[in-house]
């Protein structure tokens, strides 16, 4: 079972729209104050780089259930130059930007579970999942 | 302007009063209904109608400025915009309705009549948007200052030392001037500590800390110390799994905690005083 919702990401408070929205999703699910923050670092992390690479695209929130146990996925989605080399982008350490390059070596760590598919010249998807513990 | 028109209204001014008022009424949601009183809407509704009938006297440079001071009036009012633009429309089609009714709307006057009336519609409607519009735009501005203002202060608590309390989101603006003020303000106040204080950041992602460390390391580079404080144990958490490396500054969990540890570090210490009873 799954409820989603989702912001549009083009500008630099869309971000704060996307936290937000994860946050409230999060502490609705009972998650603490921990993985709260782990959980907002992480959408803001995926919806900065919607904005800094591709221009635009949407961070989506899902309630998930398995089990009985419920968890939050994230999905970030756009449809930007996308990623030619995914291994070198889950580097510590690696921006094309003059960042830090730690936002998605950070994401995998922040959340359960992590995945990145992108098609250079078409975008990138990626979908990452906190469960309650 | 079509004479017709105005005359018309003029004639059945109470009763298209009477049933615009409740058709609107009946129209608004709850969000109106709350923002909007029953005497200031019918009081400002006789007032429009006479806005419109002065149509008929008036020169168009009274009736333009009329205008302007009646939509100036509507939107500090605070009526949402939606409500106001509908309710000119419904006044609009209450009217044409009427005189269709009555039979002053002929088969020939039609076309002409519909065109006059929606011509004197609508600057109406572009006046009452444009000075809607044009109170936004001063307001975000206004705003804008306020929180450019509130964004990055940097304060001398003691001699050498300075703080730079944060709250709130941090974006690229905001960093630019967290960098700007603390360097102009380090220099202005002589300091040799600068905390920054972050116990009201909500959240710290790579772009916040990237920004962090570049203001330390640039305050290092003008000879002072910088301390980072307030980090809040599930923000602590996070900076480890992001892996972010703050140990190039000294952190300490509580402004406190810093301030006593700048004090330390210029040879001063807040002592308890014995009073004599
Ligand atoms: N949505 C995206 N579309 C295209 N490229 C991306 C996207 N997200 C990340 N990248 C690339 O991956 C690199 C690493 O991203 P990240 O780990 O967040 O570090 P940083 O944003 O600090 O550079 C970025 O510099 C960028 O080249
Ligand atoms: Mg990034």
């Amino acid at each position: 079972m799954t409820i989603q919702s989702c912001v549009t990401i083009i500008n630099e408070w869309d971000i704060v729209a996307a936290r937000q929205l994860g946050r409230n999703v999060a502490k609705e699910l009972g998650f603490g104050t921990v993985d709260q923050a782990r959980i907002t670092t992480a959408i803001s992390e995926l919806a900065r780089n919607i904005y800094l690479y591709a221009g635009k695209g949407q961070i989506c929130i899902d309630k998930l259930y398995e089990n009985g146990k419920p968890g939050v996925k994230i999905s970030a989605i756009d449809s930007g130059p996308g990623i030619s080399d995914i291994r070198q982008v889950m580097e510590d350490g690696f921006s094309t930007s003059g960042g830090l390059g730690a936002g998605l070596p950070g994401v995998k760590r922040l959340m359960d579970q992590f995945a990145i598919e992108s098609i250079p010249g078409d975008g990138t998807q990626i979908i990452a999942t906190k469960w309650l513990r | 302007m079509n004479k017709l028109i105005f005359k018309f209204i003029e004639t059945h001014k109470l009763d298209i009063l009477d049933e615009w008022i409740r058709t609107t009424k009946e129209a608004a949601d709850d969000r109106v209904l709350r923002v909007v009183s029953d005497q200031v809407f019918n009081s400002t509704s006789r007032e429009f109608v006479d806005l419109v009938i002065s149509n008929l006297n008036g020169s168009k440079d009274d009736y333009n400025s009329r205008l302007n001071e009646f939509s100036e009036k509507v939107v500090r009012l605070g009526w949402p915009l939606t409500f106001v633009s509908r309710g000119l429309h419904t006044f609009g089609v209450i009217v044409l309705d009427r005189m269709e009714q009555s039979g002053v709307i002929t088969e020939e006057n039609q076309r002409n009549l519909f065109r006059e009336f929606s011509e004197w519609m609508q600057p109406m409607n572009n006046e009452i948007i444009d000075i809607y519009s044009a109170t936004w735009e001063k307001t975000v501005s206004l705003q804008k200052i306020a929180l450019q203002e509130l964004s990055a202060p940097l304060i001398p608590v003691f001699e050498r030392i300075t703080v730079m309390p944060l709250v709130g989101t941090i974006d690229t603006e905001r960093a630019k001037q967290i960098m700007e003020n603390l360097l102009k303000g380090a220099v202005k106040h002589r300091s040799e500590v600068v905390l920054i204080d972050i116990t009201g950041v909500p959240v710290v992602d790579t772009m916040v800390a990237h920004h962090i460390i570049q203001a330390a390391d640039a305050v290092r580079l003008i000879g002072a110390k910088c301390m980072l404080c307030g980090i809040r144990p599930e923000i602590a958490q996070t900076i480890v799994s992001l892996g972010i490396d703050l140990n190039q500054f000294t952190t300490k969990n509580s402004l406190q905690k810093g301030i006593e540890a700048a004090l330390e570090l210029t040879n001063r210490k807040i002592v308890n005083v014995e009073v004599a009873k």
